[in-house]
């Protein structure tokens, strides 16, 4: 199977370096010119119908009464940013060993987001918590670890701009967000590990079962698609223009370099 | 050994060491990380004199209200020991027998846990007043409903 955007491959190459060709910004372009229609297509229809779900067609809970629509952003919301850490630290893992370019944009890229959807889960669980706890925070296990994510994200996300040359900033930014990564087992089970104010995980996706009624399940779900489409095209939109930035930086620097 | 093969290498044994010393910070503070005691932890013969906080479920048929005061009275339990609480002040809506509470406060000396906050403590099911409802029906338990038109 030939896609048609894909470049022939110049050089016959060993297996490594036909891995190097998948993460070049040639493959990039082509592959993200299919992900990011089909991305948006998947959000223009969940994030109309999960938002109608999540307000008006699905019950309000039996003990919470409406409060309980919050959990249609907050829970998404905290699945994207642990699943974005995630991408990020494994994404970080390349960068320091095989150094594929691609690797470092995509966590450079991916960084903000994930930060902006923490202090979504943040917020939302905030506002959830005083009319269902009675406060808007407490120190328990599972939202300080919560809260050091979002700090470990402000941390990557700055020290990615923080070199002038960019590959150094990203380098230095993958260590950190590979040390970061030891936080989202504890985030996950922290739940279970100590007591917390934070009820336990109503769905297990190791041995798939759910503690939330159907009706409520189908707007989580298609939340979930829409914030994770959603994701998908800031973050690929991101990569892009990275390498747009990239293209002009050394384009400039030939200039500069004949003009002396 | 290639370059790529010793980063890699380099990394995972980083990775590894930091891991362990998590874990092993982790297994040692333990007992600090949690947010409340259940009452099984306390020794009813050495009462901590130190405020804490004090989680379970309000027993069943244990809350009690003073008509003057705003004064409440129930106990804390964990299904093997219970602990007498008292509360002055408006609890949260969700809190109720049955259900699980997080109170934090201090014993008295009569070993009355003295509480000056209370939080209600929700478990991670979720479902619409109607199949609460059936399945009060079902399994003729108490389910109560508080949210229900």
């Amino acid at each position: 199977m030939t896609m048609p955007h894909t470049p022939a491959r110049k050089k016959t190459a060993s297996p490594a370096a036909s891995l190097w060709h998948w993460f070049t910004p040639t493959y990039f372009r082509a592959v993200s010119g299919r992900v990011t229609p089909i991305a948006l297509v998947l959000l223009l229809v969940t994030l109309p119908t999960g938002l109608a779900y999540a307000f008006f067609l699905s019950p309000p809970d039996y003990l919470q009464g409406e409060t309980v629509r919050i959990m249609y952003i907050h829970v998404p919301s905290a699945w994207l940013a642990l699943a974005l850490y995630g991408a990020i630290a494994v994404a970080s893992g390349i960068t320091l060993t095989l150094k594929l370019p691609m690797a470092g944009h995509f966590a450079t890229a991916a960084s903000p987001v994930g930060a902006c959807f923490t202090a979504i889960a943040l917020i939302s669980g905030s506002l959830w918590g005083k009319p269902t706890w009675g406060t808007y925070w407490v120190w328990d296990a599972r939202l300080t670890s919560m809260l050091v994510l979002f700090f470990f994200y402000l941390a990557h996300s700055a020290m990615t701009q923080a070199f002038k040359q960019q590959e150094r900033g990203q380098q230095a930014a993958s260590i950190l967000a590979i040390v970061g990564a030891l936080n989202l087992p504890i985030i996950k089970w922290s739940v279970e590990w100590w007591h917390t104010l934070h009820q336990p995980e109503s769905i297990s996706f190791i041995n798939p079962s759910s503690h939330i009624d159907i009706s409520m399940l189908i707007p989580l779900g298609l939340m979930t698609v829409a914030l994770f489409s959603y994701a998908t095209i800031v973050i690929t939109a991101r990569m892009k223009l990275a390498i747009l930035q990239q293209k002009w930086q050394s384009l400039l620097y030939q200039k500069t370099r004949n003009r002396s | 050994m290639k370059v790529k093969t010793f980063r890699l290498t380099l990394l995972l044994s980083a990775l590894a060491a930091a891991s362990s010393a998590v874990a092993l910070a982790l297994y040692i503070l333990g007992d600090q990380l949690v947010y409340y005691y259940v009452p099984s932890d306390i020794d009813p013969h050495q009462l901590p004199a130190r405020t804490l906080r004090l989680g379970g479920l309000v027993e069943e048929g244990s809350l009690t209200q003073h008509h003057d005061s705003e004064a409440l009275a129930f106990y804390i339990t964990d299904l093997k020991t219970r602990l007498p609480v008292v509360f002055r002040g408006i609890p949260p809506a969700l809190f109720q027998e049955g259900r699980g509470v997080v109170a934090e406060g201090r014993f008295r000396t009569d070993g009355t846990f003295q509480a000056s906050l209370i939080l209600a403590k929700h478990d991670e099911t979720y479902m619409p007043p109607y199949v609460a409802k059936s399945l009060q029906a079902q399994h003729d338990t108490p389910t109560d409903t508080p949210y229900d038109n």
